[in-house]
């Protein structure tokens, strides 16, 4: 913004160096914050932008540097001192009571815990004013469990406010939202900041930061790599500052469809919990392409992963392979049929932390021959298959023997996509393959899923990232509360077209025409 | 201060915590020997004298070891899929009771015969014992802990009647106690004129064999992968409960076997007090050993040495035998603590 230099100085991060073993995490990284300004921390998983805001948070002492708000150094290891000083914080995993409304979870923690009376009308009517001041609408009475995961950040934020926060850091504030709801979040955000809060964005949506931030910090392996106005700069130049290099997508040509190798019809699966099950949902995956699947998380994306995955039958409905009549549905039958699976959640579901390389990457495999033959495994022949995996797939990593836990998450990601791969399979169920992954191991992945949709595979690729979904796929589904939109083919949607599916609406028409 | 994990631990990480372990243990226990008014330099050397201080000492090291194998084995293979088997007592009795259902007379057979259909039915009582929870865990999740803990007494009680009632030895005085086996069902010594079973070598192999089943067998592999995280067997095609079914099938047969190896190798007859807890010492044993089938064949010699060590120490110079309980908690503890320190390291904040 013209005019920051000359705006006081509200947060100073001072050369902060915090070592972890022989990890450097942050590496005398610097950052001044300005009133009314927005900063936009930008970096790879692993850069260090987690550990730099738990230092100024006092989750972690750092090794060297200090935190000043407003010009007042904060003391070392103190969370208490870091939100009295006037800093709020909103987490991407919300920390809401679901069962207490919205008016309790604001007030939460804000009065003494034993009084006769609280003064409920009073902070009713300053909830109510800075929801209208920060046009953050939400029903001060509505229990938060009933909200939307947009409301739900709102009240967040309003939690932040009702605490007189002067600075607001958001941690990856719209990787839960909709477009239309991050346009809410920006404008909100931009009332804020006209109103002289100042605000610390943290993300790596190139689009995002170029729109809201007026500064880019660059943090790369822990050091400050880059920092500049976004007026001067372009989301190009942001990437390749953020990886290090030039990296470029890999090109994208339209699939050619052939049959549907699987169908779903008309399946339901019951609700679990928050998340709801899926809703008559009729699906085919065809063969030669790249089927994307847009959302909002927690619509019924994970119920159709874990149906597609073996994990659970439907309730009513059915699933057909072109092969074969499904008769008792479970992974291994899944993966029989030719079914490759790459989970959502690498390191709970996709891989056995303390196993070693060879042993996760026999996990589908390690009952057949060659494998294993009558109950005795051929440990060898897993060592020689995991190596092929580690060359063919260039998993970085100390050797098969090593424990998975010790590689990076791109690199996990690298083993789970060769031990899924090297069987061929004719459906890949991608769900969020690049979710925390550096640039480098995004594209690989990317690459990977293209070139087995070229080679044949249907591939339903789940994503929360719409670039992403509207980068890869062929035709585009969008799932709400576990009910699928038709079918849309590539280039006929935009971001904000998806995002009114996103949000729930449409649907009704929309079973008509499938119909 | 943290706890930070250790990618590469060097060899003194791995070995000097254990052994630091060790030594606060004799250092812990020698305080003790103190107060209670000895001298603790021969308090120590005479439990050591006592455990493994003469042909006979090592014997009846040996021969106190024998159930600890097996009970230790049991829950070794149990926890690897995190099966939280606390019954091996339960099951160690089941299989005892087998062995004098069987051994008395009922199958009037050769020795060659006789013997293997013990070892298989006695295990095979024992497999049925720890069924019976993990049905009711797998199928309704009920808490393998609370059944197998509480199974320990309801058995124990049955045996009690059976004793009281149809199996009550004639003979017996009154006791109660059940019929002597015949001389057919009687484990031979492994050398002539030393008192020690084939019970122990049975261990041993059942030691090697569990090993074996952990390392080269699918079964052990996906009770590795069970127990290190089930959500990621699950998705990955394992079989999760039969898994769990297979292992508390194992892990009953091996507790049962202590049954039926103190039954025909020692005593010869069932009463109540056939086990002093070696279901529950099994557990010591077991975590000493960090679930290694191998190690439990140590651990069962340590623990039986203190124990064994402490009787004769405590009839030489009058400090009670609960020494060995209090060495023995030490240790465990303590090495739980040096297991920890093995993998992570302390660091300041």
């Amino acid at each position: 913004m013209t005019g920051a230099e000359t705006a006081q100085v509200v947060l100073r991060l001072d050369r902060i160096t915090k070592r972890f073993g022989k990890l450097t995490a942050n590496d005398a990284v610097s950052l001044d914050l300005h009133r009314g300004e927005v900063v936009a921390l930008l970096g790879e998983n692993g850069a260090g932008k987690t550990t730099l805001m738990n230092i100024l948070f006092g989750q972690y002492t750092a090794d060297e540097g200090r935190v000043e708000v407003m010009g007042r150094a904060l003391p070392p290891g103190n969370p208490r001192a870091a939100l009295e000083a006037g800093v709020g914080m909103v987490h991407q995993h919300f920390t809401l009571a679901d069962n207490l409304t919205v008016l309790d979870n604001v007030t939460l923690g804000t009065e003494p815990l034993w009084r006769w009376r609280s003064d409920r009308s009073g902070a009713r009517a300053k909830i109510t004013k800075l929801a209208a001041d920060f046009h953050l609408s939400v029903d001060p009475d509505a229990k938060v469990g009933s909200l939307t995961v947009g409301e739900r950040q709102r009240v967040e934020i309003l939690k932040a406010l009702y605490r007189e926060a002067r600075i607001l850091i958001l941690d990856e504030p719209t990787a839960v939202l909709t477009p239309q709801e991050a346009d809410d979040l920006f404008a909100t955000l931009r009332e804020a900041v006209a109103m002289g809060l100042s605000i610390v964005f943290i993300s790596h949506k190139l689009h995002e930061v170029m729109d809201i931030a007026h500064r880019v910090v660059i943090l790369r392996h822990g050091k400050v790599v880059a920092g500049m106005a976004t007026a001067d700069t372009d989301r190009h130049a942001l990437a390749a500052a953020m990886v290090g290099s030039d990296v470029s997508a890999p090109k994208v040509n339209p699939g050619t469809p052939g049959a549907p190798l699987l169908n779903l019809r008309d399946v339901t699966t019951p609700d679990r919990g928050n998340a709801p099950g899926l809703q008559s949902v009729t699906l085919a995956l065809r063969a030669g392409r790249i089927t994307g699947l847009a959302g909002v998380s927690g619509n019924g994306q994970a119920a159709l992963a874990e149906l597609i995955g073996g994990l659970t039958a439907p309730e009513t409905g059915q699933i057909a392979l072109d092969t074969a009549d499904v008769t008792g549905w479970t992974p291994r039958i899944a993966v029989e049929h030719g079914i490759a699976r790459i989970p959502e959640d690498r390191h709970k579901t996709g891989t056995i932390a303390d196993f070693t390389l060879t042993e996760n990457a026999i996990l589908e495999s390690y009952h057949k021959p060659p494998m294993s033959r009558t109950g005795w495994m051929n440990w060898a022949r897993a060592e020689a298959e995991t190596k092929a995996i580690i060359d063919g797939y260039d998993v970085r990593c100390p050797g098969p023997e090593a424990r998975i836990r010790l590689l990076s998450g791109g690199n996990m990601q690298k083993l789970i996509l060769g031990r899924v791969l090297e069987a061929a399979p004719r459906i890949i169920l991608a769900n969020q393959p690049v979710r925390g992954l550096d640039i480098g191991a995004v594209n690989y992945v990317h690459e990977q899923l293209l070139k087995a949709r070229d080679r044949g595979a249907a591939v339903l690729l789940i994503s929360e990232d719409l670039d992403e979904i509207m980068a890869l796929s062929d035709v585009i589904h969008v799932m709400s509360e576990g009910r699928l939109s038709p079918e849309f083919a590539r280039g006929t949607m935009t971001p904000a077209a998806l995002g009114v599916w996103m949000a729930g609406h449409g649907f009704d028409e929309g079973v008509s025409h499938a119909s | 201060m943290r706890l930070e994990p250790i990618a590469n631990p060097s060899l003194a990480r791995s070995t000097l915590p254990p052994a630091l372990a060790i030594a606060a243990t004799v250092v812990i226990s020698s305080l003790l020997a103190m107060l209670a008014g000895a001298n603790p330099f021969g308090v120590l050397g005479l439990i050591l004298k006592g455990a493994a201080g003469s042909q006979f000492a090592v014997l009846e090291t040996l021969n106190r070891a024998t159930p600890l194998i097996f009970t230790g084995l049991a829950v070794a293979v149990a926890f690897r899929a995190r099966l939280w088997n606390i019954g091996a007592e339960a099951q160690l009795y089941a299989g005892a009771l087998l062995t004098v259902v069987l051994g008395t007379g009922a199958l009037p057979w050769s020795a060659g015969a006789l013997l293997p259909v013990l070892v298989l039915t006695s295990m095979l009582a024992g497999a049925v014992v720890l069924l019976v929870p993990a049905l009711l865990k797998v199928r309704f999740g009920v808490d393998e802990v609370v059944t197998t803990l509480l199974f320990n007494f309801i058995f124990l009680l049955f045996i009690s009647l059976l004793l009281e009632g149809p199996l009550k030895d004639p003979m017996g005085m009154g006791w109660p106690k059940s019929e002597r086996l015949i001389a057919e069902a009687r484990l031979p010594r492994i050398v002539e004129g030393l008192r020690l079973h084939w019970g122990f070598g049975l261990a041993l192999i059942a030691a090697g064999l569990v090993w074996i089943v952990e390392r080269r067998t699918t079964l052990g592999y996906e009770m590795r992968a069970v127990g290190l995280n089930r959500e990621a067997a699950r998705f990955a095609g394992i079989p999760v409960n039969m898994v769990l079914i297979k292992t508390a099938l194992l892990s009953g047969g091996l507790a049962a076997l202590a049954g039926f190896s103190e039954v025909a190798g020692l005593k010869g007859s069932l009463t109540l007090d056939l086990s002093p807890g070696f279901g529950y010492t099994g557990i010591i044993v077991a975590m000493l050993a960090l679930l290694n089938p191998l190690g439990v064949v140590a651990a069962a010699l340590f623990v039986a040495g203190i124990f064994v060590g402490a009787d004769s120490m405590s009839r030489a110079v009058g400090v009670p035998t609960y020494l060995a309980d209090i060495m023995l908690a030490t240790a465990l503890l303590l090495m739980v603590l040096a297991i920890l320190l093995t993998r992570f390291r302390v660091v300041r904040e």
